[in-house]
């Protein structure tokens, strides 16, 4: 197994919320992550997926730093050996190992600025990071895009004379332009259309390949993420509640709340009839979350120990993690050859 | 593998060149010329302000007389008519005007006017007149236009003293036209920092800024106009005067404009691109510098194109109150004074001409305005 290159430890994150109960209330602070713990290993695939809301984007941002988080560690593991605190990073720490994470963000429109040419755009973190002469950041600008699959004669332009797919893969660029070890890819493909969802995929595993990247691929999307992931942890409420290699979660989930989302995965085989599992009632909300395990009001499981006590994450075996009671007990169907249920046939 | 060289941001000039006209090589700004370009109304506008400040920096150029000149034989006289045939039905092929000469109605004994046909003035062009320094430098005597001694010229009639209202608008529009602009520039300067900290910082540094903004914009700006002309002493210079105005003008005028920015900042700080920018480890002057005031500047731009009518309007109110400009400076708001009396509408309707100009000026202002709101957002179709 290769060596960790993150290390999250503990990573809360809060929410101040107004109160609107009384003008001088106290405001009530919402928590988004909860105790957030897990290593990346270099080179692999973490996906982190879950609801809308569950905290995902925040989890990702705060790794890099695009929030600030409440308390928490996020231990890197640099090239030399040296283990920083990426959070607490600061001057000359900050400028030397800040380049080595990078993001791609959701939606292509919004994240690259209408008012610079994709030249500058992808050039921006070149520029603020290394002492380049602007030979150099040519070469090393049109070397990235022609790798991303642009067009160099069209680096002049500016992002509204492109496409979704291709101002994606201008981020993509900008990402890779400074030779990160970790991307995080917050939903990179969600706001894409199947086809070009499909290539750009292939080119975050291309240049996985070629430059050894590390990525935490964000996505609500588990068709992708089976497809692209080498573990997976489920988030739910600010808490992961399941992770482990994405061979085991597709066969065997451990919590309830992954075989429902599992459940919800579309099939492509029309003749497959899907039970799928329909959780009652809204996700919880943050502010005022349930009692013992946050997910007990939806689950179709859930005892009197579940309403009271809020269950760790804890390994059930082979390196899979769960937090629920009864982990080992329940046997929960998978995503992958799902038998055919009777009552289709 | 060798990369390909590409043109650095250094050198434009470099560019191929059939790629300069495309739209897809097109920075912002030259996109919002583009929509500016479509946009008709705002384009008139724009040629219509340009006459006015042309106007009104060669006003004293193109007045006939100054600001001084007054002829008590000529008191509340009408318009004159620019005429090329005269009683006899002859054409000339230079406009002239009859002399005016007073009578009395014999009914009501009001002092009328009648043209007098047998006394013709020839329009002349470059006459010499009153002395004046041109353009507040060059001392010259030469008007665009005139008429020889002792013949007047009042194209647009006289008011209670005798003085041509023409020369009076044209004089009086370097005031109401020059105020709104200082004043903005300088509420644009202040809004710009006091909003950019606001917005830019947060947190209870945001809240007092706040909290004074909204104290400032609750004052009922009448009482304060008058509390703040009352502290100017009476008999001071005319530009010192002007000077003071202004002062009051961007005193309440910049809080509106803060607010602008600190919305604008504190939207653009959450955008995806700055975050990313912050993420790339792009310091935070870079990112203000290149991120956040280009996404601002032409909502800036707008926001005070549009905040100039109501400079204009409050000028010419306060002026019009008695509170701003005094006399012999004058300005529009001056200028309809006079218009207050309802006898001096119904009996030399001439005197609301300054209002047309008043209202040409902020519909073009808000024309222009609504223009370059159209043409500045970079995400409209």
């Amino acid at each position: 197994m290769s060596r960790p290159i993150l290390e999250v430890k503990g990573l809360k994150k809060n929410f101040q919320v107004k109160s609107r109960k009384a003008l001088f209330a106290k405001p009530t602070s919402v928590q988004v992550l909860n105790d957030i713990s897990f290593e990346l290993r270099e080179g692999e695939t973490l996906s982190i997926v879950g609801e809308s809301g569950c905290g995902k984007t925040t989890l990702g941002r705060c790794i890099v730093r695009g929030m600030s988080a409440s308390s928490g560690e996020v231990i890197y593991h640099a090239p030399g050996g040296e283990t920083v605190d990426y959070l607490k990073l600061n001057g000359a720490a900050s400028k030397k190992f800040r380049k080595d994470i990078q993001m791609i963000f959701q939606d292509p429109y919004s994240s690259l600025s209408p008012r610079m040419s994709v030249f500058n755009i992808i050039s921006e973190p070149l520029i603020a990071n290394f002492k380049l002469s602007r030979r150099e950041v040519e070469e090393k600008v049109s070397s990235i895009a022609m790798q991303t699959g642009l067009n160099v004669s069209y680096l002049r332009r500016y992002p509204h004379a492109f496409s979704g797919g291709q101002r994606q893969r201008i981020a993509i660029a900008r990402a890779l332009v400074t030779q990160p070890r970790l991307i995080v890819c917050d939903e990179a493909v969600s706001a894409l259309d199947v086809s070009i969802q499909a290539q750009i995929i292939n080119l975050l595993k291309d240049l996985q390949q070629e430059f050894k990247i590390t990525y935490i691929f964000i996505s609500h999307d588990l068709s992708i993420v089976e497809n692209i992931s080498d573990r997976v942890a489920v988030m739910h409420l600010g808490r992961v509640v399941e992770l482990a290699s994405v061979e085991s979660m597709f066969r065997q989930p451990r919590h309830p709340y992954t075989e429902a989302l599992l459940s919800a995965v579309p099939q492509p085989d029309p003749e497959l009839k899907k039970n799928r599992i329909i959780l009652e009632g809204e996700v919880p909300n943050p502010a005022n979350p349930p009692s013992g395990c946050h997910f007990h009001p939806r689950c179709a499981y859930r005892t009197e120990k579940c309403v009271k006590e809020s269950p760790a994450l804890r390994e059930i075996g082979n390196q899979h993690y769960a937090a629920c009671h009864y982990a080992e007990e329940l046997t929960l169907r998978s995503a992958r050859n799902e038998p055919r249920t009777e009552e289709g046939h | 593998m060798k990369p390909m060289t590409v043109f650095g941001r250094q050198k434009p000039a470099n560019l191929e060149p059939e790629g300069r006209k495309d739209v897809n090589y097109s920075s912002q700004w030259r996109l919002m010329v583009l929509r500016f370009k479509k946009h008709k109304l705002a384009r008139i506008s724009l040629a219509v302000l340009a006459l006015l400040y042309v106007c009104a920096l060669l006003a004293q150029f193109l007045a006939p007389y100054s600001l001084e000149s007054y002829d008590s034989k000529y008191v509340n006289a009408p318009p004159m008519k620019l005429r090329f045939v005269d009683a006899d039905g002859k054409f000339h092929i230079r406009p002239f005007v009859y002399e005016l000469q007073s009578t009395r109605d014999p009914d009501t004994m009001r002092k009328i006017f009648a043209s007098n046909p047998e006394k013709r003035y020839a329009l002349k062009f470059f006459v010499k007149g009153e002395r004046y320094k041109f353009l507040g430098v060059i001392p010259t005597s030469t008007h665009l236009i005139g008429v020889e001694q002792p013949g007047r010229i009042f194209l647009l009639g006289t008011d209670a003293l005798g003085r041509d209202m023409f020369s009076r608008i044209l004089l009086g529009s370097q005031v109401s036209l020059s105020i709104p602009l200082v004043g903005v520039g300088i509420s644009f300067i202040l809004g710009l920092i006091i909003g950019g900290v606001s917005g830019y910082f947060g947190g209870w540094m945001d809240s007092v800024i706040q909290r004074i903004i909204e104290i400032i914009r609750s004052f009922p700006t009448l009482p304060l106009w008058m509390a703040l002309s009352a502290a100017i002493p009476p008999r001071i210079p005319v530009v010192r005067m002007y000077f003071y105005i202004v002062i009051i003008f961007a005193f309440i005028e910049w809080t509106g404009l803060a607010r602008v920015v600190r919305g604008k900042f504190i939207s653009l700080k959450n955008e995806d691109y700055v975050v990313a920018a912050k993420i790339a480890g792009v310091g935070d002057a870079k990112i203000i510098a290149k991120h956040l005031l280009p996404g601002l500047i032409s909502y800036l731009v707008v926001a005070t194109t549009l905040a100039i009518p109501g400079m204009i309007l409050a000028e010419t109110a306060m002026s019009f109150l008695g509170l701003g400009i005094r006399a012999p400076a004058t300005s529009w708001g001056v200028l309809l004074q006079e218009a207050q009396q309802i006898e001096n509408i119904a009996l030399y309707p001439w005197k609301i001409i300054p209002l047309a100009t008043v209202i040409i000026t902020v519909l073009t202002f808000n024309f222009l305005g609504d223009g370059l709101r159209d043409a500045a957002d970079p995400y409209k179709r």
